[in-house]
């Protein structure tokens, strides 16, 4: 099995409440160096290695994990290091 | 007519909108339609409820949009059936791309439930021609991602087509323009957050929704019933 994991993030440009709140809430607590806080989500799959994995990640998220119209994604394979 | 109301695990207003088709229209048939029914194609209308379809697990309707029932859904819509989705219903529509746009959380991260005042911006879709353009109603709400969103060209699009039919008349959630109901091109499928099926009766606050429910029997009557 290998772990992809996937980001997802608010699109630049969107107004992202939630990381708007978790900023003010540093800055209350005196971490005033904290300029921006971006709240995204997080998913780690674990999938079955097959020549056209990335491809079919690909279409996850654009079908169902992201939604396209304001997120982006980015996703990254982790792969075991053979010893 | 024939109406469906379609009931995803999660719908908690599916018996609020079966009350509002049934003791407010004429509708011949009213069905309590489950997610798994491949098939809608028998019915006049459809009507997808609000709640919290899926759980809302991951995002609102983003689950519910791949429900056997939305192949036939879609296919209805695009044949030009009327398609009326409240609250998670009108999520659930962005979702399936039969409107533009998405929700995102409020404004104020507050999940919000009283009853707001709602312009009437379009009068002439078979949802809306019982109200007057420019009628102010009183509606309720009960949304924590009610706070919709859309690209400029994307806004542009809808005001110039009039395509925005209701919009809060404050600012609630943070929406795009107080959006608060939209159609597609065709004017067929509206998705709005105001619940009318909750103001039907002045006994329970308001009933100013009732209109809209006699507004699509009444144009499903005017299409197809003959008058002799």
């Amino acid at each position: 099995m290998i772990n992809v994991h996937v980001y997802i993030t608010l699109k630049e440009g969107v107004l992202d409440p939630q990381g708007q709140a978790v900023q003010r809430s540093l800055s209350a607590l005196g971490y005033d160096e904290v300029d921006t806080v971006s709240v995204g989500k997080w998913l780690k799959l674990e999938v079955s290695d097959g020549p056209d994995m990335e491809a079919r990640v690909e279409e996850m998220c654009e079908q169902l994990l992201a939604n396209p119209v304001i997120e982006n994604y980015t996703y990254h394979v982790e792969r075991e290091e053979k010893v | 007519m024939k109406a469906a109301v379609i009931v995803f695990p999660g719908s908690n207003c599916d018996m609020d909108m079966y009350h509002a088709l049934t003791d407010f229209t004429d509708a011949e048939i009213v069905d309590l339609v489950p997610h798994t029914t491949d098939s809608v194609e028998a019915y006049d209308a459809i009507f997808l409820p609000g709640g919290f379809s899926y759980g809302d697990y991951l995002r609102s309707g983003a689950i519910a949009r791949f429900s056997p029932v939305m192949k036939s859904v879609i296919t209805e819509a695009k044949k030009g059936k009327p398609v009326l989705g409240v609250c998670n219903g009108f999520q659930i529509l962005l979702e399936a791309d039969l409107l533009p746009g998405a929700m995102k959380r409020n404004k104020h991260l507050k999940y919000m439930c009283r009853t707001v005042d709602v312009n009437v911006e379009n009068a002439d879709t078979c949802f809306t021609f019982a109200y007057e353009r420019g009628e102010r109603l009183r509606i309720p709400i009960a949304h924590g991602d009610g706070n919709y969103e859309c690209d400029e060209r994307t806004y542009k699009t809808l005001k110039a087509n009039n395509r925005i039919v209701f919009t809060y008349a404050s600012d609630v959630n943070g929406s795009t323009g107080n959006i608060a109901g939209i159609t597609n091109e065709a004017g067929n499928v509206l998705g709005m957050m105001p619940h009318p099926e909750r103001a039907m009766e002045n006994l329970l606050g308001s009933e100013d929704g009732r209109r809209l429910f006699t507004s699509v029997y009444r144009h499903w009557r005017d299409t197809h019933v003959v008058t002799t």
